[in-house]
């Protein structure tokens, strides 16, 4: 038994299937992942049950401690020939998961094309240059070009919080800031607004950050931020760096309290 | 019939420019127009951007220069934080500009010039390169590109790359010098010293005639700077010096902040280059020379030995200051030995290793200027930000710029000298691609190619009739 998969007590497994707290038996299932028979609990994710046996899978908007919600489609894997985001599909007896091949690469590789595509990422003269996820998957897929045409949406920065900025144009709408203020800080002041590319990450209902009452200031949005949407105040180009796994630690440690 | 010559594009500068020159009836020059015909709109697409990204942003307006708009950036930023930064950050920052003095000003003279100078204005122009040069003298090509990857190698060590090294910030730097980076500057001083003496002795017999020197054009006009509050040869500091060309100071210890008082730009329709100009005298009068000749000639001293022995010699007892545009090229070479003097001194200076760099605050002004010398002269940064640090407007005058008036006089004045009754040939154009080359222009440059971009010139006709046609590539 793997202990990344178990550590992940929040969907419910344990390591002789007994789950403490009562919630009962959590039962061992098998599937297929590229021709390889694993036994994980039931319950368990795709991605969860892949990355615990040693699969790559690219990921975005997934960081463990948060609940996943299949916004980036960067993790889509092939179930029976049916394309689906490992992060949130749950394995079921005798699932057959292809994680990698020609097609799926060129899925995550046009996905993340359009990721580009949609806002203004330059990286030249970004504060997250050379710390970015978006970035580091960009080099990992070997994406050299983008081919889709670019939107150029001009997109405004908030910089009236004290100590951090949130630039829309490197914003790529994974959610991370918002499930970290809720389901971690308990603040709920982000929140997604609009439809299609009119979405945007706000704050409180769509006011200045530095105006909403609700924000403790904390940063654990800054940190999770997996680009320099979301960054503190003050850094120049490439100085800024940020440490998610924190917040993985945190919810760890309030679970295992 | 009124005929037009025009040389697209003008090669060995950097960035994208033509020359058109205008004649008469009686086929003698009756203007020349030296054209910037790329736009890059820096000052409009900054607005918006926060404060900190400026410096990494506007050092993108360059790939030569890089740290001279990161320098003034960050100096417009301290401005807007309004603190001073700590002496340790101040002597890096001046350690960075005397290394990009060092390898900009050897890439104008051993890349771009020295090809006219030591191959011929004449010569092959398929030779007339850097290339050309490695073949013909290959000592002094290989000394001049070490020289040029000394200064380089500073910089990456400094800011962690040669190119665009966002390193100097609002506040100060965000990395020191390291032990081994003074051992290694300490190390390859000497031979850097050696070669820029070595070279100036051969420029000075070899070109530093009368004749030569005035080859491509001699005027007289305004020149600007700034120097120390004693007078002293300054790059990073100190204050707005302009002299006349009987060497009557005119504006002094001018505080840069106030620019605008004594600095206008005006624009014309055949250019995308503005035409900044000293606004007492008004446009076009006010034209007044920035960059190597300009520095060299408002200082009193260069406050370092070897420099000052050359000042005097290259000021050869005279009040006057030299109008010649070749000069550029002789003062540029003191600068080279000035700037690695000051870098010996900035390294044996204990404060230089301080682990404190940078002063941290928030927005305390609303608005900023940051000035100091870039390579190719004086370089303006003026920002407007609300109080959260979002840039709201920006103003940047750069060196090239305030030359323009005089790089149009000297093309004017060259292409007179050398093109009666309609007739030219290659080497002609070169002599007056070479007073624009003088002058280092850097046209917001995106790129430059070694000799390799083909010239074209076109006679016309004033209804756009092409009336003859010469091609080099």
């Amino acid at each position: 038994m793997n202990l990344s998969v178990r550590s992940r007590s929040c969907i419910g497994m344990g390591s002789d299937d007994i789950k403490e707290g009562g919630k009962g038996l959590v039962k061992d299932i098998t599937i297929r992942i590229d021709d390889k028979e694993i036994s994980a609990p039931s319950g368990s994710t795709i991605l969860e049950v892949a990355k615990a046996n040693g699969f790559y899978i690219p990921t975005l908007c997934h960081l463990d401690g948060l609940t996943d919600i299949g916004a980036c489609r960067m993790c889509v894997v092939s179930v029976g020939g049916k394309i689906v985001t490992s992060c949130t599909t749950k394995i079921t007896e005798g699932m057959e998961v292809i994680t990698n091949s020609d097609r799926l690469a060129e899925l995550r590789r046009l996905n993340l094309e359009l990721i580009f595509a949609e806002r203004n990422h330059v990286c030249s003269m970004c504060v997250s240059n050379n710390h970015c996820e978006l970035q580091d998957l960009a080099c990992d897929l070997g994406m050299q070009h983008v081919e889709v045409p670019y939107a150029y949406p001009r997109l405004s920065i908030d910089a009236t919080h004290p100590k951090f900025i949130v630039d829309h144009n490197r914003c790529i709408l994974c959610g991370r800031c918002v499930r970290v203020c809720a389901e971690v800080e308990g603040a709920h002041v982000w929140g997604i607004a609009g439809r299609g590319r009119e979405t945007l990450v706000i704050t409180e209902l769509g006011i200045d950050w530095g105006d909403a009452e609700t924000c403790t200031d904390c940063g654990k949005c800054v940190e999770v931020c997996p680009t320099g949407a979301i960054v503190e105040k003050g850094k120049a180009a490439a100085e800024m760096e940020k440490h998610p796994q924190l917040v993985t630690t945190l919810k760890e440690r309030r679970e295992n309290d | 019939m009124k005929r037009e010559i025009l040389i697209d594009p003008v090669t060995r500068i950097e960035g994208h420019a033509k020359i058109t020159i205008y004649l008469d009836d009686a086929g003698e020059v009756n203007d020349a127009h030296f054209h910037v015909t790329e736009l890059r709109g820096f000052e409009k697409f900054c607005e918006g951007r926060t404060l900190w990204e400026m410096p990494a942003l506007t050092a993108r307006i360059c790939g030569i220069c890089p740290v001279s708009h990161i320098l003034a950036s960050a100096k417009t930023g301290d401005a807007i934080l309004a603190v001073r930064i700590p002496k340790a950050a101040e002597l890096l920052r001046r350690l960075m500009n005397t290394a990009q003095f060092v390898q900009s000003h050897a890439l104008s003279f051993f890349y771009l010039s020295a090809p006219d100078f030591l191959l011929g204005w004449d010569s092959d122009p398929a030779q007339r390169n850097v290339i050309g040069l490695i073949g013909a003298n290959p000592s002094l090509a290989r000394k001049g590109i070490r020289l040029r990857s000394f200064g380089q190698q500073i910089i990456e060590r400094l800011g962690g790359k040669k190119i665009h090294p966002a390193w100097a910030v609002p506040g100060g730097v965000n990395s020191s010098l390291s032990k081994e980076d003074v051992d290694f500057i300490k190390a390859n001083l000497p031979e850097a010293l050696d070669t820029i003496r070595g070279t100036l002795d051969l420029f000075k017999s070899s070109f530093a005639d009368e004749q030569t020197r005035g080859m491509l054009s001699d005027f007289p006009s305004l020149f600007m700077g700034l120097v120390s509050p004693d007078g002293t040869w300054e790059h990073y500091e100190g204050n707005i010096r302009i002299v006349d060309s009987q060497g009557s100071i005119v504006v002094d210890q001018f505080d840069p902040a106030h620019y605008p008082e004594i600095v206008q730009e005006a624009s014309e329709g055949w250019s995308y280059l503005k035409f900044p100009h000293y606004a007492p005298l008004g446009y076009p009068e006010g034209m007044y020379r920035v960059g190597p000749l300009g520095r060299v000639n408002v200082c009193d001293r260069f406050g370092t030995p070897l420099a000052d022995a050359e000042l005097e010699e290259f000021r050869a007892g005279s009040q006057e200051r030299s109008g010649r545009v070749f000069d550029y090229h002789y003062t540029r070479l003191i600068e080279i030995l000035a700037s690695l003097e000051r870098m010996e001194r900035l390294i044996n200076d204990e404060r230089i290793r301080s682990p404190r760099i940078r002063a941290e605050a928030g927005i305390n002004e609303l608005e900023g200027v940051g000035i100091h010398e870039a390579p190719r002269g004086t370089l303006f940064h003026h920002y407007k930000v609300d109080s959260d640090g979002v840039i709201q407007w920006v103003n940047l005058i750069v060196s090239t710029g305030q030359n323009n008036l005089a790089m149009n006089r000297s093309i004017k004045e060259i292409a007179q000298q050398h093109i009666h009754g309609g007739k030219f040939d290659e080497g002609i154009l070169n002599r007056i691609e070479g007073g624009i080359r003088a002058f280092d222009p850097c046209l917001s440059c995106s790129v430059h190619a070694v000799g390799q971009m083909p010239l074209l010139v076109e006679l016309q006709t004033p209804d756009g009739e092409t009336v003859g046609r010469l091609i080099r590539d």
